[in-house]
């Protein structure tokens, strides 16, 4: 596993934004104070005059940028998504979901693998925010070419798109020349007809893994990255309901709220079929290393690989 | 002011009143005294703002940004006024199927931006003004405060963002009618003093009497030669202006008159409205 090349999402929308700048000459980048972290600043090194920082002050960036929006420019408004989100929940929804503009949220650092910042800083409840907003997108990719690919289709798409990435490095795995992004499909990765393992961001990797450990005992594990939490592709979510008859989802998110209820909401209504949430447990994290939180909170193959074969044996 | 100018400013503002109280009775809720406090402010921006009725999205536009949504019923008012939409429409204010909403939706002919969750209009107003400069059009941007909003934090955001990016193409007027829903704004928690605060973040700050055209005018004249800051209008109005039972009392933030009062309203400002149009 050495030669795994790793890298941050945050750092894949850095890259994205300065390679999409010279195509797109309306694209704009707000930020509020965290350019450094959140890699916008690599885009204000290259395009200073349209790189505007707005302060410690989340709320009036977002309103900004849906001004700014108003006159046909594309802003991205970036912070972590804990300000993104969650501190800017009613601007986001008033000033930019309610008059449907063309907004895009680059909101990074999502989830526990923040890490050492602990839980103040570690949002695990900005995918079930957003999903309440009439019209927004939400994109959570999963690698750097997934993210690279989600910030174009970001650009390309009419309308507010949420965007999530994260800070700690992590495997590309979809460095192929059959790689394909488009906005509200799912991409079926691995085949199988026991269980799907429907996945979201960091957790795609760990369910192809678990989908390893799994075959090993003998259990045919049908994984899908779904990179689009919303609209969400419930035809591939409620074909695989019917071909393998139960699903585990795994995402870097509260069970409540995120991938796992939208999963379930759409099994419920287009096929039940038992769905087991791999994700945060209705609580906050804390501080320590990103890898090690993750072992901690279950978001890890090993936890994925024992939930599906508990679910398995059950069917 | 030219004379006859005047009289017109005075004959719309008059009209926008009577659009204001049809609008809100016929909707049997809505805000009309923060309504009627801005009606000649209103009135006298729309007289010279540089918008097109026909062609309500033009790129090159001045925009207004009402971020004291709630009164909505005097922007209605005023395009209508203007021809954005027939008055007809007024009557179906806040009505199931309606065009015009209970507080400004962008989508209405004439709206630049949907307001009314107080504190987020200046924002959005700081992002047109943003993008003007950035592309070098030459349109300004008015936004309008009520003086309770700027009680929320995220004004002061946008004060901080307008002056640090020298948005001198943004003029945000604050009605200061010194009421708000609980009470007078130096007793619910007192943003006072306004000018001093806005100073302080860096506006250039200009006052006027809300309620006579040639202060507004004077006011409006003095803002445009401000170059390098945005200008912050503080404007002292009479809630519920122009009749008599609403003026200065909080109970009428926000309630509808009844039929009685609606027909006194209406008989007040059609009294003022022929004596207007007697001396023109």
């Amino acid at each position: 596993m050495s030669d795994v090349i790793k890298k941050a999402t945050r750092e894949s929308y850095g890259e994205a934004l300065v390679a999409l700048g010279e195509k797109y000459e309306n694209l704009v980048v707000l930020d509020a104070d965290l350019a450094a972290a959140t890699k916008t600043g690599m885009f204000r090194k290259v395009f200073p005059d349209r790189f505007y920082d707005c302060g410690i002050a989340e709320a009036n960036m977002m309103g900004v940028a849906a001004g700014l929006a108003t006159t046909g420019m594309i802003p991205f408004a970036s912070s972590f998504a804990m300000f993104a989100a969650g501190r800017a929940f009613e601007i986001v929804r008033n000033s930019i979901g309610y008059p449907h503009l063309n907004v895009k949220i680059g909101a990074t650092h999502a989830g526990i693998s923040v890490g050492e910042d602990g839980a103040t800083h570690q949002c695990c409840e900005d995918i079930a925010l957003m999903r309440t907003i009439p019209g927004m997108v939400i994109l959570n990719p999963a690698d750097d070419v997934e993210a690279k690919a989600a910030v174009e289709a970001a650009i390309l798409h009419e309308g507010p798109v949420y965007c999530r990435f994260g800070r700690l490095a992590v495997p590309v795995i979809n460095n192929h020349p059959d790689y394909r992004f488009e906005i509200g499909k799912g991409i079926t990765l691995r085949n199988g007809n026991d269980i799907t393992l429907v996945a979201t961001g960091l957790m795609v990797n760990e369910a192809l893994q678990a989908a390893d450990m799994l075959a090993a005992k003998g259990i045919s594990a049908r994984v899908i990255n779904i990179h689009t939490i919303k609209p969400l592709d419930t035809e591939l979510i409620t074909a695989a309901a019917k071909e393998t008859g139960c699903i585990v989802t795994c995402e870097e998110h509260s069970i409540i709220g995120g991938l796992g209820s939208a999963v379930a909401e759409c099994t419920a209504e287009h096929c039940p079929v038992p769905v087991y949430r791999v994700g945060v447990n209705d609580t906050f994290g804390h501080s320590g290393p990103a890898v090690e939180l993750l072992k901690e909170f279950g978001l890890c193959a090993d936890n994925i690989a024992a939930v599906a074969a508990d679910a398995f044996s059950r069917k | 002011m030219d004379e006859l100018i005047l009289r017109q400013l005075q004959t719309t503002a008059c009209r926008v009143r009577m659009g204001i109280i049809e609008g809100v009775y016929h909707a049997k809720s809505g805000h009309p005294g923060g309504s009627l406090s801005i009606a000649d402010t209103l009135t006298y921006l729309y007289s010279i703002m540089y918008v097109d009725p026909q062609n309500p999205d033009m790129p090159n536009r001045d925009r207004l940004v009402l971020s004291k949504g709630h009164t909505a019923p005097a922007l209605y008012s005023i395009l209508a006024e203007r021809g954005f939409f027939p008055k007809e429409e007024l009557k179906s204010l806040r009505h199931i199927g309606a065009l015009l909403q209970g507080h400004p939706c962008i989508h209405i002919p004439g709206v630049d931006m949907s307001s009314g969750s107080l504190g987020q209009g200046i924002s959005a107003a700081c992002g047109m003004a943003l993008s003007g400069k950035h592309r070098g059009e030459n349109y300004h941007v008015y936004t309008i405060l009520g003086d309770g909003e700027i009680e929320e934090g995220q004004v002061w955001e946008a004060a901080m963002f307008a002056a640090h990016y020298g948005l001198d193409n943004l003029t945000a007027i604050v009605d200061n009618n010194g009421l708000q829903i609980d009470g007078k704004i130096t007793e619910v928690c007192s943003p006072e003093p306004i000018t001093d605060k806005f100073a302080a973040f860096g506006w250039r700050v200009i006052t006027m009497n809300a309620h006579d055209f040639n202060d507004i005018e004077r006011a409006f004249h003095e803002a445009e030669s401000v170059t390098g800051q945005p200008v912050a209008i503080i404007q002292r109005s009479t809630k519920g202006k122009g009749v008599s039972f609403m003026e200065n009392q909080v109970g009428w933030h926000g309630a509808a008159p009844n039929q009685e009062q609606y027909e006194q309203a209406m008989a007040e400002l059609t009294a003022e409205l022929n004596r207007l149009e007697a001396q023109a």
